[in-house]
Parts: structure tokens; C-alpha cells; sequence
């Protein structure tokens, strides 16, 4: 088995991952970055529509844009970056598994980022497993990346902006959406996003849900059906259509396997997808020197993935000494005001609250098992 | 079926080709792309069926994580072809249940 070394090993090339090896690298820290597949970037190459936030956020650039230049950045800050290298290993004493074109390596790092991800909700109703149902992200890969259309006619469930967004990449595509389905009485995502929908035309069903797909071989037709208050289908409210493609924007869920089995400590946050590991505000888990960054650590967005990234990569470089804790404080002070911003407001103010409780959970984890709290704070 | 125009990307243009098998048939793909997605393309859906229940199975999830899109590649059962790179005459089976590692036996005898 081969060793690779470094001073911080980064799980993940996506936006969390890429923020956290700019910051430790671009401190000095020699850093590898791994990721399972062919190109880094993660979900962002696929994000062609603008963000949103202050400018500090670079609102109103597309997310393919920022890619590149994150990409750019961490290419500059000498980072290595391991691509079509699976991690399928990482032990309580951080010694890692890697697997590379058929080659074994073990890596050994003094600090840990893993920035793995989250992957689709899957919701099941009769028929559910044909092919044609697919998730939202899965047909957003598909038409911006891969350039290929999943299909000609689209029914696409869930109003969050996942659905909404989609939607409207699919008509952009050339794709017909002929509906948005939506179980809660009101749209799940911004306005903005369902405005443009609105006004291409497409209904959104809210207060309805997928009754059942059918087809012999692959999705031929769908029907609806409406919800009471109890979310009980109304008999009698169904409506079919004609599609022959259904995509689910049903939530999405932290990849948190390594996370598990490194053995760090976990809160249930079902607002953030399930399961996610307890950090700290350097974001570092129950285990000394394994650092989270991302979607992993809870389900948000591009935008405060990049800022969780950007605080596990300063807070590791500073733990290892190459950043002083004045610079590091400051570094740290400007990200968490950002992220502050991103967790505001009607839709953020939620997510902070679900993000104070899981660091509040750290540190009643550190304080009963006699750790040293918040040693940076 | 290709997104050739796009009203925010570039439009597509002129792409190096390669050609694959499917269940023999040869198939056109643009080079680097995930087998999945040439089949797509190709309006082919179906891409396994299961073990028990033979029922068909398709893309999912686009990203490696739900292994619904599995297909025998180069005599290898259970390639998970999203995120499986198309190459210059690869062969690219339809995979019924699990199938069997004989496939592959078979490809080394050749």
C-alpha cells in the first residue's frame, strides 16, 4: 500500500471542499484535496443560474462562474487535488483508505476536512422505480453538464428552489414542463424563482401530490391527486398527464458515512436532512482534528458551503500553526459575519437557529465529557 | 436528445465523436461523457432490470450513489454508468439481475 502525506487531507472537490484547501493552502499548509470523481467543481458546474446574497457572496454571478474561479484559486494556492480517488475508509485514529485507479493508498494527514456532499431525497408512490422518475439534480446534470435532455415532457415534484430552479434550466433545455407539484399550501422556494416559472406559463399545484406514474417499460403518464389537511389524498381531485419524464425536488440528505465512521457525535436536525455531525464555530466534530465543511454538516446552499469551507480551512491551517491567532481571528470574524448575512432573513433565520443548536449540542458534548470547549473562540 | 442551442451556454458546437457498442449496435457519444448520458441521448432508458422481479431500472440519481443505472461494461457487470466514462469501442450491455462475473471471465478469454 502506498502513503500519501499532508498536513490537512480534504474529502470532497465541491464548494466546501475547494474554499477549505484554498484557505489552508494558500496559509502554507500542504494539502490534498480527494475527490471520487472525474472533475472537481462538485454541483457547481451545473448552477447556471445566479446566486443570490451581498456581493461578498458574488450575488448575481452564475454558479458555473464561481466554479471556475474557485477552481482557479486553489490551483494558484498550490494545492493537490486527487481526482477519481475514492475514500472508502477513515478510522477513529484519522487513517484513511484511498483507492485510485486500481492502486491502494493509505493517507496520513494531521488534520481532516470531509466536505462529502449530500445526495437526493427518493419518495416512493406506485411506480416510482420506472425509468423516467429521476431526481431533480439528476436531470439538471444531465441538460447543463452533459448537455442531453432526460425527456420531453417533464412533471416535476417540489416547490423548494431545487424544483423551481430545475424547472426552469429543463424549459431553457427545450423540455415542456407541464406542472409543478407541491404537497404544502404554498410554494416552498423563493419568490423570485416561482415568479419565473409563473410566467412561463407552468402551473404549481400546491396542496397536491403524485398519486402514481405509469408505464409498462418506462414512464408513459402521471397522475395527481390533491391533499387534505391532514395530507390525505382527496378521492375524486385526480388529474393525469401526459409526460414521460417525472423529477423528484423532494430534499436532499448529508452524505455523512465517513463521518459515522470516523466516530464523531451526532444531532438529528430533520430541517438540515436527518443526521449531522456535532462542530464547533471552527467547525471541527467530537474528534480532535476532524474538521466538516458543507452540505455534510446540513443541508443549505452553494454559498455558506463555501463559507463553512473557508472557516474549516483557516481554523485547521491556525491549528497547525500557520496562521497566527490574530490572523486567523480576523479571517474567521469576516466569514462568520457572511454567513451570518446568508443565514438571515425569511428563509435563513431558520437554518441559524437549527446551526446555533448543533454548535450549542458541541459544546454540551465537550463540557460532559471534559474536553476543552471552544478552545479557539 | 442533445441541448445543441442554450439561451445562458454556449451552444454546444462541434464535439469530438467516439463510437460504443450497445447490446452490440454501434452508437455515437461525444468523448468524455458518462456512458448514461449517450444512452440518453440515444433515447435509450431502460438500462437493467432486478434480480427478483425483473423490473426495468433506469437513471436515478446521476451521481454514483444509487446504482440503478448499472450496466455490464467491457464484460464487467454492475458498472455504475453515470459516472463511467464513455471510450473509443467500449461495449455496453443492458444488465438483466446482478449478472453473473462469468461475463467478464468470458471477455478475458478473448
Amino acid at each position: 500500500m502506498k502513503v500519501l502525506t499532508a498536513d490537512v487531507a480534504i474529502i470532497g472537490a465541491g464548494s466546501a471542499g475547494l474554499s477549505a484547501a484554498y484557505q489552508a493552502a494558500s496559509a502554507g499548509a500542504d494539502v490534498l484535496v480527494i475527490d471520487e470523481n472525474k472533475r472537481p467543481g462538485g454541483q457547481l458546474f451545473k448552477q447556471i443560474h445566479k446566486f443570490f446574497g451581498s456581493r461578498e457572496h458574488q450575488a448575481g454571478t452564475r454558479g458555473y462562474i464561481i466554479g471556475e474561479q474557485l477552481l482557479q484559486k486553489v490551483q494558484e494556492s498550490g494545492a493537490r487535488v486527487m481526482l477519481d480517488s475514492l475514500v472508502y475508509g477513515l478510522l477513529p485514529d484519522k487513517s484513511m483508505g484511498v483507492i485510485s485507479d486500481g492502486v491502494n493508498y493509505s493517507v496520513k494527514a494531521k488534520k481532516i476536512i470531509i466536505a462529502a456532499g449530500a445526495k437526493e431525497n427518493y419518495m416512493a408512490f406506485p411506480g416510482s422505480t420506472l425509468p423516467g422518475v429521476m431526481g431533480a439534480g439528476a436531470a439538471q446534470t444531465m441538460i447543463n453538464v452533459n448537455r442531453v435532455l432526460p425527456g420531453k415532457r417533464v412533471l416535476m415534484v417540489g416547490s423548494g428552489n431545487v424544483g423551481l430552479i430545475v424547472s426552469y434550466q429543463l424549459m431553457q433545455a427545450g423540455a415542456d414542463v407541464v406542472g409543478i407539484v407541491e404537497g404544502a399550501p404554498k410554494i416552498g422556494g423563493y419568490g423570485v424563482h416561482a415568479g419565473k416559472i409563473r410566467r412561463a406559463g407552468v402551473p404549481i399545484y400546491v396542496g397536491h401530490t403524485i398519486k402514481r406514474v405509469f408505464g409498462k417499460e418506462e414512464v408513459e403518464g402521471v397522475e395527481i391527486a390533491a391533499l387534505d389537511e391532514h395530507w390525505n389524498m382527496i378521492p375524486g381531485t385526480e388529474q393525469t398527464f401526459d409526460v414521460d419524464t417525472v423529477c423528484l425536488a423532494v430534499g436532499l440528505n448529508p452524505m455523512t458515512e465517513l463521518v459515522w465512521m470516523v466516530g464523531c457525535q451526532f444531532d438529528f436536525i430533520p430541517q438540515f436532512g436527518g443526521h449531522v455531525p456535532l462542530h464547533d464555530a471552527n467547525m471541527e466534530t467530537t474528534v480532535e482534528g476532524v474538521y466538516v465543511a458543507g452540505d455534510v454538516t446540513g443541508v443549505e446552499e452553494a454559498s455558506s458551503a463555501m463559507e463553512e469551507g473557508n472557516m474549516a480551512g483557516v481554523a485547521a491551517a491556525e491549528a497547525l500553526g500557520y496562521l497566527t491567532t490574530e490572523e486567523a481571528a480576523q479571517k474567521k470574524a469576516q466569514i462568520r459575519q457572511r454567513l451570518n448575512t446568508l443565514r438571515s432573513g425569511v428563509f435563513g433565520e431558520g437554518r441559524r437557529k437549527n446551526k446555533e443548536k448543533q454548535i450549542a449540542d458541541m459544546e454540551i458534548y465537550r463540557q460532559q465529557n471534559g474536553k476543552e470547549s471552544g478552545s479557539h473562540e | 436528445m442533445r441541448v445543441e442551442k442554450h439561451p445562458i451556454l454556449n451552444d454546444l458546437g462541434e464535439q469530438k465523436k467516439v463510437t460504443f457498442y450497445y447490446n452490440g449496435r454501434p452508437m455515437e457519444a461525444i468523448e468524455g461523457e458518462p456512458i448514461a448520458a449517450a444512452l440518453m441521448n440515444a433515447g435509450i432508458r431502460v438500462f437493467r432490470t432486478t434480480a427478483k422481479r425483473h423490473e426495468p431500472r433506469g437513471i436515478f440519481c446521476a451521481i454514483g450513489r444509487c446504482t440503478d443505472c448499472m450496466m455490464i461494461v467491457d464484460g464487467i457487470p454492475n458498472t455504475r454508468t453515470c459516472v463511467t466514462m464513455v471510450k473509443e469501442g467500449m461495449r455496453v450491455e443492458k444488465q438483466e439481475g446482478l449478472a453473473s462475473l462469468n461475463s467478464r471471465q468470458e471477455e478475458e478469454k478473448k
